[in-house]
């Protein structure tokens, strides 16, 4: 694949980096990402892929942007309140780069599925706020042998790894299962500072971008937490559990299962 | 016995194990903490048998969703 004068001018800040240059550029522009979550991480996360030029972005959320949105969810605006999020975000990501392609998943990802839809993708990003979700995530990954980045966030404080198939450890080697339904008293809101989200959807980014042009080294087998109150980042070394139910040897997880689905605090 | 918990160094006495130190650390919802020692998972059934031992480098893994809190 050639880049035209245009591509060359508009990624010419990545190709002069040497670790990516033009052979990098054309990975991007080859490479394939499904976010699912159009929300608080998915939103930069997208944006800034859609900008480095990868070339094919799939946008997966079944949620319409609602005004409490806005303080983290930079994809939307307030135009589009009401909207569907992978509408209002996919125009956003078309507007600020025309030459790559924006795949629009609307509807909740269910077990039912997310294996036909993370088959058509090279790496995935979660960028969804519950724990059922974040498992769906990672069997599906597991089960398909896509690498994908995790993430979480929740006040000040935000967490990521990167799950790469046959290399480290993965979420459920990390949380054996989501924590009970009957565990959560009600749905109410914890609050998160709108800008961590920019920092770890960013951070997502990064891994994705990273996979895709072949260059550093990802975050497989650690654990990147972040505290802004403190403005501290630390990285927690994680093993792989040798009984994993889903990427162990012997899995007992041999299909992606909607089962946990938990009654509430889903969505966004 | 010098044991680092999340990074910063404590001291604890001799014999406490990893169950006594989620008390002593005062977890929050312990049960779905997920405890790692010197990069190993210790999980709820063996916190009461693990002995700390000096030098022990633990880390607690924390369960983060999105901006709504589960517990």
């Amino acid at each position: 694949m050639g880049l035209s004068d245009g591509d060359l001018e508009r990624y010419s800040r990545h190709i002069i980096l040497r670790e990516i240059g033009v052979g990098g550029q054309r990975r991007l522009l080859a490479g394939k990402v499904l976010v699912i979550g159009a929300g608080g991480l998915g939103s930069p996360a997208a944006m800034y892929l859609a900008a480095a030029g990868v070339g094919e972005i799939g946008l997966a959320d079944g949620d319409e942007v609602d005004l409490s949105n806005l303080q983290r969810q930079i994809a939307h605006s307030t135009a589009d309140i009401g909207r569907p999020k992978v509408q209002s975000a996919a125009e956003t990501l078309e507007a600020l780069n025309p030459g790559v392609r924006v795949n629009r998943h609307p509807g909740r990802v269910t077990a039912a599925d997310i294996l036909d839809l993370v088959a058509r993708y090279d790496f995935v990003l979660d960028g969804t706020d519950n724990f059922p979700a974040k498992f769906l995530i990672n069997d599906a990954c597991v089960i398909a042998g896509k690498p994908f980045s995790h993430a979480g966030i929740i006040r000040f404080r935000g967490q990521l790894t990167t799950y790469l198939p046959g290399r480290g450890p993965c979420y459920r080697c990390l949380f054996v299962q989501p924590p009970p339904p009957e565990a959560v008293p009600s749905c109410r809101q914890a609050g998160v500072v709108g800008a961590l989200a920019g920092v770890i959807g960013c951070l997502q980014a990064l891994e994705a971008i990273k996979f895709l042009a072949g260059l550093g080294g990802l975050l497989c087998g650690r654990l990147l937490t972040f505290d802004a109150l403190s403005m501290a980042f630390r990285e927690i070394r994680v093993p792989v559990r040798e009984n994993c139910a889903v990427c162990g040897p012997d899995p007992t997880i041999l299909r992606p299962s909607d089962h946990e689905m938990a009654a509430c605090g889903l969505g966004e | 016995m010098d044991i680092s918990i999340s990074g910063e160094t404590r001291t604890y006495g001799p014999g406490t194990t990893v169950a006594q130190l989620l008390v002593l650390e005062k977890v929050e919802t312990p049960e779905y903490v997920t405890v790692a020692v010197n990069e190993e998972f210790v999980d709820a059934p063996m916190a009461s048998d693990r002995v700390l031992r000096d030098g022990d480098r633990v880390e607690f893994l924390y369960f983060m969703g999105g901006g709504r809190q589960w517990a």
